[in-house]
C-alpha cells in the first residue's frame, strides 16, 4: 500500500477523501487500497459488480463499519481524530437513503421524517411536522402517504420517504444505496429526475450507488469504478466507458449499455435545443 | 453558525423586510417562536436578501409560511438565484395545515372499546383453538405418512429449549424446594410435626412445583424465543416465501417446536421434582435434623406413584399450549419491529395465564377423581 497522501487530500473543496481504505472480511479481501475524492456540488456514480463493495464503501465512509487500514476525511476533516459532539455535527450534514429506506417501522411516514429533526433542532413540534410534511411533498408522495406505516407502503414508495427522512435536516451530502432498483423503468427515471431537481434545488452533493447503467447517464457527472478490490477508474462516463479493463467493458459494451447511452444522449441533444 | 434575524424596515406604502444570518435548522428556534401568529395576511412590499447568509429549506418554509404566503411574490433583492429556485420549490411543494384527529371521550366510547376489547379476546381464544386443529390434522398427516416430519429441526429445537435449560430449571427448583423445606418447618414446628416436611416437599413437587415451574420458564425462554422468532420471520416476509415455495409453515416451523417442547418438558419436569426434593432434602439435614437417610425412608413410605403421575401428565398438555401460543402470536406479528416485541409479551403473559388457569382445573378435576 503506497503512503497516505497527506491531509486533507485536496483541501475544502472536497466533501470526503478516502486514502488507502482496506476492508477484509476472513480471507475476503473486499477493498485493498480504495481512494476516492468527492467534490462539492457534484453528482457522483459509484459502479461495480454485484459484491464488488460498494455497500461496503458505504458504509466504512459513515463510520457504520470498521476498516482494517486507510483514512477517511469529511469536510476536510480526519474523521478518526474528532471528539464525539464535532463528529456528530459532521453527521447531521451527511444523509443517507438506505437499499429499502430502513424506515422505522413502529411510525408512520410523518414521524419518521420528524425523527432527525426534533432529535437536533429546537424548532417547535408543529413547525417539524409542517416541514417533514413539505419534505414529503418534496420527494413526491402524496399527502395521505404521510399518516401510512412503512408496511403499507410499496417498494417505490418507501424509497421515497426514505429520501424524505435523509433529506429533513438538509445535508450537504447525500449517499444513495441503489435507490432506483426495484423500481420499474419509469419509476426509476422520475426517481433520477427528483435526485437531478433536489441536487439542483437544495445544492447538495448526490453520491449514487448504483447498478442503473441509465442513471449515470442521466445525471451523473463523474463516475467511479469498484473492480478488483480497488476504484479503478473515476471520470466522465463518457472517458469511463471507453477504458480498457474487462469489467469495464463487459459492463459499457454490452446491449443495454448501448441502448442506455444512446436514449441519454438524445434525450440530452432534446433538452439542449428549444 | 449566525442566528437567523430579520428587520421590518418601514416604508409609505408598506414594509421592507430585510433577511440576516442564516436561515437554517439550527439558525431558526428562535424566529420561529417570535413570529408564530404571522400567518402571511401582512405581505411585505419587498424584500432584502442583501445580509441573508444562508437559506435551506426550514428557512424558506419559514418565509413562505410566515410572510410571503401563495405567489405572486413580492420582488426580492440581492436574493441569489439557487435561494430564489428553493423558495420556489418549497412553496410549491408546501402542504396546506390539515385538521388534526381527536380521540373522543366520555361514557360511551367507553363501553364501546371495552366492547371491542372483549371480542377481540374471544375471537384471540377462538383463534388459538382453531390454530390447535390446524396442528393437530397436520400431525396426523405426517403420522399416515402424508406429510413429512422435521427431524433435524425438532432436534434442534429439543436440544435448544431442553438442553440447554436444564441448568436454569434444576437451579430453580431446587432453590424453591429449600425454600419451602424451611417455610413448611417454620409452621410446623409449633405443632412439633417437623417431620411432615419431608411429605410438604415431596407432595407439593411431585404434584403442583416441578411441572408448573418448568412450565412458567420455558413459557418464558422457549415461548417467547419462539414468537421472536417466527415474528421475524413473518415481518421479513419469510412466512410468504415458504407458502409461495409450495411449503406449509405449520408443518415447517409448527409442529418441529411442539413436538420439541412436548417431548422435552416432562423430562425437564422430572428433573425439577428431583431439584426440588434434593432442595428440601438439604435444608432438612443441614437446619431441621432430618438425616438425608430419615428423609428417604419417609418418602418411600409416605409418597405414592399417582402423585407423582398426577404431576407428570400435566406437563405434555402444558407443553403444547405453550408451543401453539407462542407460535401463533408469532405468525400474529405484522412488518414492525414493535409488533414483533407486542407480540413476544403477549405470548409470554397468555401462555403463563393460561398453564395457571389450566392447572387449577387440573387441580378440580384431580380432587373431584379423588387421586
Ligand atoms: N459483514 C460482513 N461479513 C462478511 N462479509 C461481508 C460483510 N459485509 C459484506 N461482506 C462481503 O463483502 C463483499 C462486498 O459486499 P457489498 O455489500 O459491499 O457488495 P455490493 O458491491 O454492495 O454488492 P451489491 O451490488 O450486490 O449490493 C461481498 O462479497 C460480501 O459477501
Ligand atoms: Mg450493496
Amino acid at each position: 500500500m503506497s503512503a497516505p497522501a497527506l491531509a486533507p487530500p485536496g483541501g475544502e473543496d472536497h466533501v470526503i477523501s478516502v486514502r488507502g481504505l482496506v476492508n477484509r472480511f476472513g480471507t475476503q479481501v473486499v477493498h485493498d487500497g480504495v481512494d476516492i475524492d468527492i467534490r462539492r456540488g457534484e453528482v457522483i456514480g459509484i459502479i461495480g459488480g454485484s459484491g464488488a463493495g460498494k455497500s461496503v464503501l458505504m458504509r466504512s465512509i459513515l463510520g457504520l463499519q470498521r476498516f482494517q487500514a486507510g483514512r477517511v476525511w469529511w469536510f476536510g476533516q480526519e474523521v478518526a481524530t474528532l471528539a464525539d459532539e464535532q463528529r456528530r455535527s459532521l453527521e447531521r450534514r451527511v444523509g443517507v437513503m438506505f437499499q429499502d429506506g430502513a424506515l422505522f417501522s413502529s411510525l408512520n411516514v410523518l414521524e419518521n421524517v420528524m425523527v432527525p429533526l426534533k432529535e437536533h433542532t429546537r424548532l417547535d413540534e408543529h413547525f417539524i411536522a409542517d416541514l417533514a410534511r413539505m419534505k414529503i411533498a418534496l420527494v413526491g408522495l402524496p399527502p395521505d402517504a404521510a399518516d401510512k406505516f412503512p408496511e403499507q407502503l410499496s417498494g417505490g414508495m418507501r424509497k421515497r420517504a426514505g429520501l424524505a427522512r435523509s433529506l429533513a435536516l438538509d445535508p450537504e451530502v447525500v449517499f444513495f444505496d441503489e435507490p432506483t432498483s426495484g423500481l420499474d423503468p419509469i419509476g426509476a427515471a422520475a426517481f433520477d429526475e427528483l435526485v437531478a431537481t433536489l441536487h439542483e434545488a437544495l445544492h447538495i452533493t448526490v453520491i449514487l450507488i448504483t447498478h442503473d447503467l441509465d442513471s449515470v447517464y442521466r445525471i451523473c457527472e463523474r463516475v467511479a469504478v469498484l473492480a478488483d478490490s480497488r476504484v479503478i477508474a473515476l471520470d466522465t462516463p463518457e472517458k469511463v466507458q471507453v477504458m480498457d479493463h474487462p469489467w469495464i467493458r463487459q459492463c459499457f459494451q454490452g446491449p443495454r449499455a448501448r441502448m442506455a447511452y444512446t436514449q441519454a444522449q438524445t434525450l440530452k441533444s432534446a433538452a439542449t435545443t428549444p | 453558525m449566525v442566528i437567523a434575524e430579520f428587520e421590518r424596515l418601514e416604508s409609505e406604502d408598506g414594509y421592507v423586510l430585510r433577511l440576516k444570518g442564516d436561515w437554517t435548522v439550527a439558525g431558526l428556534p428562535a424566529i420561529e417562536e417570535r413570529t408564530r401568529d404571522l400567518h402571511a395576511r401582512e405581505r411585505p412590499v419587498r424584500i432584502d436578501a442583501s445580509e441573508l447568509a444562508r437559506l435551506d429549506t426550514a428557512g424558506a418554509l419559514l418565509l413562505v409560511q410566515r410572510w410571503l404566503g401563495a405567489q405572486p411574490w413580492p420582488p426580492m433583492e440581492h436574493l441569489r438565484p439557487a435561494d430564489r429556485d428553493l423558495l420556489e420549490l418549497v412553496g410549491e411543494r408546501m402542504a396546506s395545515p390539515r385538521p388534526k384527529k381527536r380521540r373522543v371521550y366520555g361514557l360511551l366510547p367507553l363501553a364501546e372499546r371495552a366492547g371491542i376489547a372483549a371480542e377481540n379476546a374471544t375471537r384471540q381464544f377462538l383463534l388459538l383453538v382453531g390454530f390447535g386443529g390446524q396442528t393437530l390434522l397436520t400431525f396426523l398427516a405426517i403420522l399416515v405418512g402424508k406429510r413429512k416430519l422435521r427431524w433435524t429441526s425438532a432436534v434442534h429445537h429439543m436440544e435448544r429449549a431442553g438442553l440447554d435449560a436444564v441448568p436454569i430449571v434444576c437451579l430453580l427448583s431446587f432453590l424453591v424446594g429449600a425454600v419451602v423445606a424451611f417455610l413448611g418447618a417454620t409452621v410446623l414446628a409449633d405443632f412439633g410435626a417437623q417431620v411432615f416436611t419431608v411429605e410438604l416437599v415431596s407432595f407439593s413437587f411431585m404434584r403442583e412445583f416441578g411441572v408448573l415451574l418448568t412450565a412458567i420458564m420455558i413459557a418464558g425462554r422457549s415461548g417467547s424465543a419462539y414468537t421472536a422468532e417466527i415474528g421475524m420471520m413473518r415481518a421479513r416476509e419469510e412466512i410468504d416465501a415458504i407458502r409461495s415455495l409450495g411449503m406449509d409453515p405449520i408443518e415447517l416451523l409448527v409442529v418441529p417446536r411442539v413436538i420439541a417442547l412436548v417431548t422435552v418438558l416432562p423430562v425437564l419436569s422430572f428433573l425439577a421434582v428431583l431439584s426440588g426434593i434434593l432442595g428440601g432434602a438439604l435444608v432438612g439435614s443441614t437446619e431441621l435434623g432430618i438425616s438425608p437417610g430419615l428423609f428417604l425412608a419417609r418418602m418411600q413410605e409416605t409418597a405414592e406413584l399417582r402423585h407423582f403421575v398426577v404431576g407428570l401428565v400435566k406437563a405434555p398438555v402444558f407443553a403444547v399450549l405453550i408451543a401453539l401460543v407462542g407460535c401463533l402470536e408469532g405468525l400474529k406479528v405484522r412488518a414492525s419491529a414493535e409488533s414483533v416485541g407486542r407480540h413476544t409479551t403477549s405470548s409470554v403473559v397468555q401462555a403463563i395465564f393460561l398453564v395457571i388457569l389450566l392447572d387449577a382445573l387440573f387441580a378440580i378435576v384431580f380432587m373431584e377423581l379423588d387421586v
